[in-house]
């Protein structure tokens, strides 16, 4: 007398044999291959902060790739790690994204003295998006602090090509020093773009600094909010959200019109590690971007 | 659900001849403690008179056959401008046999997690689907409350189950391929006698249990009692070690590593199980810990075993085995902290 065991082999899965992609979360099973992908440019906007431009090599790969404005992707470095980055450019450009990167530990720092060419894995898209649709035919604030910028990005594209589709659209941005002011060379692009008010504000000038001075919530000031019809994107650290999106409540904007990104701890980006939880809610699968009044009820948030 | 009778010299039988083809894994007593009761480990087995199928609890659960401690996620290998990446999923087949019930509901809830929810997990479904279980009741072990979530009884995620009725099993089978398997032996059909003694077993084992905790409104206990004493007293004590959700059959979290050979010719991405008591979990770059004591630790373990898991799932995650108890240097186990928080209300 014998057992035979049929082997059930997982690589010839229907679910494992289809191309990957990350939009589909209920059926993706191959959740730890990922997107080879090449560094073509390198941007040094700060001494603390690059600008990555990536490509997925593969051609078929490149061109399914999707995502939307607020989420983010699992950025690989073979041999160092695998760390979260906010895309930071526009959903329409799909396969060539954008990472915009501070140095803060150790893989952070292998990509910044990482050249040209350089082939890093990525997987992703990950998470929950800014409500973009939602969003149209209505008034926008776009309000970062700091790296905040990077994830916003993504959001202002998306309403810079899609201008006609919102009514009055503010971006404020502001850092502590000048120095630490991010994309500087792209603020008269977006100021010359047909009625956008951009305003930016920093902290403690320096000599050179002939622009607007002190807290972000100050650019605040001569806004006038129509709470009916405005939504308010808001990046950044934690403390920044009370104040500011304290302060739109105060002016009359309801807290679920606002929406903000949470940065937690994360090693695998899919509901897995648990390393991203707050209370029970995993912000890579829940977040990273939610509205306010969410974050508001959530204990240990911000 | 079906149901055979099989005697013990036929499960015998069966078992060796399953230990020909496939890996037996089966508890195994490995010495004794300091109170001199048996210490019992899952262990693979090659012959019959290794396995203990009397023993009470393990140390250890079962779920480092599912979610090994470390886990190779990819290898890679690195060339001049370019690396390559290699991806191996385990399937040999594997018997893991005498489980208890708590442990097979421990599987369940990983299956809620790894398999049923987004970005299902290959490494785990692998491993799941190429084991064969054959679960067995026993006499409540020491300060189990598996009875009080309703884990002390399972209909499903086994292949075959028994219920030791003497000279005999009483076996359900939930799978074609446990059914296939007990059909190499002979097998008798369920007479009444035999559903009578059934009965009775189950009676006597749920009749005995002595650790009683009162999980009544747990969830919304846990969210009133969130600022409580019952969290500062215990957590103090807490050593952050982590033992806890080692031991436990459903904690899963993790963390990922990079390892790379001397000669940077080759290198890994391996998981290892972590522990949300652990200091650095919820750490990030630049030092930020959004969970800084231990107390706020214990607490969040506590919480997503009995409230976050109930929001997501509809039902808690804890399968009340207490081996996180008996496990712990500093005595925290949760009879104690529930029936605390319990009190706390009534106060
Ligand atoms: C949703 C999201 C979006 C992000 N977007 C950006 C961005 O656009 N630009 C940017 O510069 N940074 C961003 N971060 C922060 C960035 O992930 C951390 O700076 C980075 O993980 C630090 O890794 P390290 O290896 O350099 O640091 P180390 O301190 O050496 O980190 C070791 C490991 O810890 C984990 N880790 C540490 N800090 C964080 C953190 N803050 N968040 C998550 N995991 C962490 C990672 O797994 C990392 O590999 C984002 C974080 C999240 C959660
Ligand atoms: S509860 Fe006990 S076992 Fe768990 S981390 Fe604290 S001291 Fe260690
Ligand atoms: S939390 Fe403790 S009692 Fe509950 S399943 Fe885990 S180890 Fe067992
Ligand atoms: S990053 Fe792993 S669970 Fe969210």
């Amino acid at each position: 007398m014998s057992i035979e065991f049929q082997p059930y082999d997982i690589i010839k899965d229907t679910d494992m044999t289809q191309p990957i992609d990350f939009n589909q979360r209920n059926k993706l099973k191959s959740v730890d291959r990922a997107f080879k992908a090449e560094i073509t440019n390198i941007i040094r906007l700060t001494d603390m902060e690059k600008l990555f431009q990536i490509r997925i090599v593969d051609d078929a790969e490149r061109q399914r790739f999707t995502f939307l404005p607020g989420q983010f992707v699992m950025l690989q470095v073979p041999g160092y790690g695998e760390v979260p980055i906010s895309i930071s450019s526009s959903p329409s450009a799909k396969g060539h994204i954008e990472l915009c990167i501070r140095k803060a530990g150790v893989v952070t720092n292998v990509l910044h003295n990482a050249r040209r060419g350089a082939k890093v894995g990525i997987r992703g898209p990950f998470g929950t998006h800014f409500p973009m649709v939602q969003m149209h035919g209505s008034d926008v604030l776009l309000i970062a602090g700091g790296l905040g910028l990077a994830p916003l990005r993504a959001p202002m594209f998306y309403v810079i090509e899609n201008r006609v589709s919102f009514k009055d659209v503010h971006i404020l941005y502001g850092t502590r020093q000048p120095d630490q002011l991010l994309f500087r060379y792209q603020y008269e692009e977006w100021s010359l773009i047909d009625d956008i008010n951009l305003q930016i504000i920093v902290e403690r000038p320096d000599a050179t600094w002939a622009g607007r001075v002190g807290l972000i919530t100050k650019l605040l000031d001569n806004i006038t909010i129509h709470p009916e019809k405005t939504y308010a994107i808001v990046c950044g650290p934690p403390v920044m959200f009370k104040f500011v999106c304290g302060r739109l409540n105060q002016m009359g904007l309801p807290m679920h019109r606002m929406f903000v990104s949470l940065e937690r701890r994360m090693h695998c980006g899919m509901g897995k590690c648990c390393r991203c939880n707050i209370g029970s809610t995993y912000t890579c699968i829940d977040g990273p971007v939610f509205d306010y009044w969410s974050v508001m009820n959530l204990k240990e948030a911000i | 659900m079906l149901f055979k009778i099989l005697y013990k010299d036929d499960f015998r039988t069966l078992i060796e001849t399953a230990m020909k083809s496939v890996e037996v894994v089966a508890p195994k007593k490995v010495g004794s403690n300091a109170r001199g009761k048996p210490i019992h480990h899952y262990l693979p087995v090659t012959s019959f008179e290794e396995i203990d199928l009397s023993y009470e609890t393990t140390e250890y659960s079962a779920k480092t056959y599912f979610i090994p401690y470390l886990e190779n996620l990819a290898n890679y290998r690195f060339g001049d401008e370019d690396w390559e990446k290699e991806i191996q999923y385990r399937f040999e087949p594997r018997m893991i046999l005498g489980l208890h019930a708590c442990d097979i509901s421990g599987l369940l809830r990983l299956d809620k997690v790894l398999i049923h929810d987004k970005f299902p997990s290959p490494y785990y479904i692998a491993r799941r689907k190429n084991t064969l279980i054959v679960g067995i009741d026993h006499e409540p072990c020491e300060g189990g409350f598996c009875h009080a979530l309703g884990t002390n009884v399972v209909s499903h995620g086994f292949d075959l189950f028994l219920t030791d009725l003497g000279d005999r099993y009483f076996t359900a089978i939930d799978s074609d391929r446990g059914y296939i398997l007990l059909n190499k032996v002979l097998t008798h059909d369920v007479k009444e006698k035999d559903t009578k003694d059934y009965l009775d077993a189950r009676r006597r084992i749920s009749d005995a249990y002595t650790t009683h905790v009162n999980v009544h409104n747990l969830p919304n206990l846990l969210d009133i009692e969130f600022e409580s004493d019952v969290w500062k007293k215990w957590g103090a004590k807490c050593l952050s070690c982590g033992s806890c959700a080692q031991v436990c059959p459903t904690c899963y979290c993790y963390g990922v590593s990079e390892r790379v050979s001397m000669d940077w010719a080759s290198g890994a991405k391996v998981k290892q199980l972590y522990s949300c008591n652990l200091v650095d979990f919820a750490q990030v770059a630049g030092g930020h810990n959004f969970r800084p004591e231990a107390t706020t630790r214990l607490k969040y373990r506590y919480y997503h075993q009995h409230r976050g898991f109930v929001e997501i799932y509809d039902e808690p995650k804890c399968v009340g085995c207490n081996r996180c108890g008996r496990t712990c240097l500093a005595g925290i186990n949760p009879p104690d902290i529930i029936g605390e928080l319990q009190a706390e209300v009534r106060k």
